[in-house]
């Protein structure tokens, strides 16, 4: 119980949670786990089951593409108040890129499955986890966007 | 500066003191006037910088405001006079014309936070007005450095940016686009800093340079995160040949940036900033 209440002030400060209806929140934290990891700890790997998504408490995470033969590429690092992951969404549910705790990290995780099901049975609760997973989103393909423009090369002539 | 020449056009010639090669493409002049004196301008003053015998180009100035012995410019080689400006040895001469154009406006942002934001070559025209914001910081509020570069190798002034961190009143926040897995600092496009920065957004005055495409969404995530577009500045580049005013070469709808800019408070460019052609 004690536990519980924790996880539910813990949820409650992160922004994720910011306006969430306190009954959705409960719904939640019933899914939720306090997880730490040490700096150089794996958060998960490519390719493995996204069975979980986290909130980052404090601490900062890498977020690495790996591909055969050359050493990994962080492309973002997330800190205290980001989210981390939404492989768990959709299928085929694997994660996409190697995640490392950079420092030490805190942060909740969420059970996939256990959430999944209260959001398939309490639509407002799947409305409003995905409410806030699309911004999370669309920053992400906007910061990848912006990436791949270059913005800090030498712009082109005709100016 | 001491005496501007008599002829805005003619150059007066400076000799090379010391070349520092700062990226694989940017190097820093170090330069003295032959006649001697002083050189004196305001931070985001550029001066055109004539390499003999193969042309002219407009170059910020990048050292401090505060110390006229030495005229200081970074540079990014990109073309045909830069590489050649790249290519000179200390003790070798370089004509100056200058300083021109608008300053970023530092003493009108006294009392108010102050956010500088800076992508890649872009942090070199800004480096004046973070040195005078430094030697008056007790003028400011929050004195907060936001600045991004492609990978960790191609960080501008590394050595400053970890000093300036290393005060316990200036925040300093450093981003790339990708790194290795050995960078342990922050990955990830500049404006991402501005969520994470503190400052009062209704007392906060911001200087932003880099690449136009940078300074779009950088001026974005301003006014997003509640910055007034009348205290959010840009420093423009348009290609200039006199850089005094008079033959429109750097005209950018009504506005010359030579002598209009080349810093600008976004709300007096707003319109024309996004329009593609100009
Ligand atoms: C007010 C002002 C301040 C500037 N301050 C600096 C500075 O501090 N440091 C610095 O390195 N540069 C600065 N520039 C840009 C610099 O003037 C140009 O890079 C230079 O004129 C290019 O001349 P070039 O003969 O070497 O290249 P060019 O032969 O004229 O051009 C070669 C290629 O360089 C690129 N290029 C040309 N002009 C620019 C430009 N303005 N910006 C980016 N890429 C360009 C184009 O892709 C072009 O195809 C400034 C420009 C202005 C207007
Ligand atoms: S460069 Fe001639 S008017 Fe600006």
């Amino acid at each position: 119980m004690v536990q519980i209440e924790n996880l539910g002030r813990i949820l409650e400060e992160h922004p994720f949670a910011q306006g969430l209806d306190p009954q959705l929140k409960e719904l939640m934290v019933g899914c939720a786990a306090n997880e730490r990891f040490d700096a150089g700890q794996y958060l998960f790997r490519e390719g493995q089951d996204a069975k979980k998504f986290y909130l980052i408490r404090s601490g900062s995470v890498a977020v690495e593409i790996y591909s055969a033969g050359r050493p990994p590429i962080v492309v973002e690092s997330l800190h205290d108040g980001d989210v981390l992951g939404w492989s768990w969404l959709m299928p085929p549910n694997k994660w996409t890129f190697d995640a490392r705790a950079v420092t030490l990290t805190r942060a909740l995780s969420f059970d996939a499955t256990c959430l999944t099901r209260k959001m398939e049975s309490d639509h407002a609760l799947g409305y409003e986890v995905l409410r806030r997973f699309v911004p999370v989103m669309a920053h992400r393909l906007h910061a990848a966007r912006m990436q791949m423009l270059d913005l800090y090369g030498p712009a082109k002539k005709g100016k | 500066m001491g005496a501007l020449p008599m002829d805005p056009m003619q150059p007066r010639p400076f000799r090379i003191e010391k070349v520092r090669k700062e990226l694989a493409d940017t190097f820093t002049l170090e330069l003295v006037p032959e006649e001697g004196g002083e050189f004196r301008f305001a931070a985001g003053q550029f001066n055109m910088l004539y390499v003999m015998g193969v042309g002219e180009v407009p170059i910020s100035i990048s050292g401090d405001p505060g110390d006229g012995a030495r005229l200081i410019h970074t540079t990014r080689a990109v073309g045909a006079v830069t590489a050649a400006m790249g290519n000179l040895k200390v003790g070798e001469a370089l004509g100056v014309r200058g300083p021109y154009g608008n300053p970023w406006p530092v003493e009108a942002a006294y009392g108010s936070d102050l956010v500088i934001m800076a992508g890649g070559v872009g942090l070199a025209p800004l480096r004046p007005a973070i040195y005078q914001a430094l030697a008056n910081r007790e003028r400011f509020g929050k004195l907060v450095i936001l600045y991004g570069a492609r990978s960790p190798s191609e960080i501008l002034y590394p050595k400053e940016l970890e000093k300036w961190r290393g005060r316990f009143d200036t925040e300093v926040q450093v981003t790339v686009d990708r790194a290795a897995e050995h960078w342990s600092g922050n990955v990830g496009v500049v404006t991402k800093l501005v969520k994470r920065a503190s400052f009062d957004p209704l007392h906060t005055v911001a200087f932003v340079c880099g690449p136009e495409i940078m300074m779009r969404y950088g001026v974005q995530t301003l006014t997003g995160a509640g910055i007034d577009p009348s205290n959010i500045f840009v420093s423009m580049e348009r290609n200039m040949k006199c850089g005094v005013g008079f033959c429109g070469h750097c005209q950018w709808g009504t506005n010359f940036v030579c002598k209009d800019g080349p810093v600008f408070p976004f709300d007096q460019i707003a319109d024309i900033f996004s329009i593609r052609e100009l």
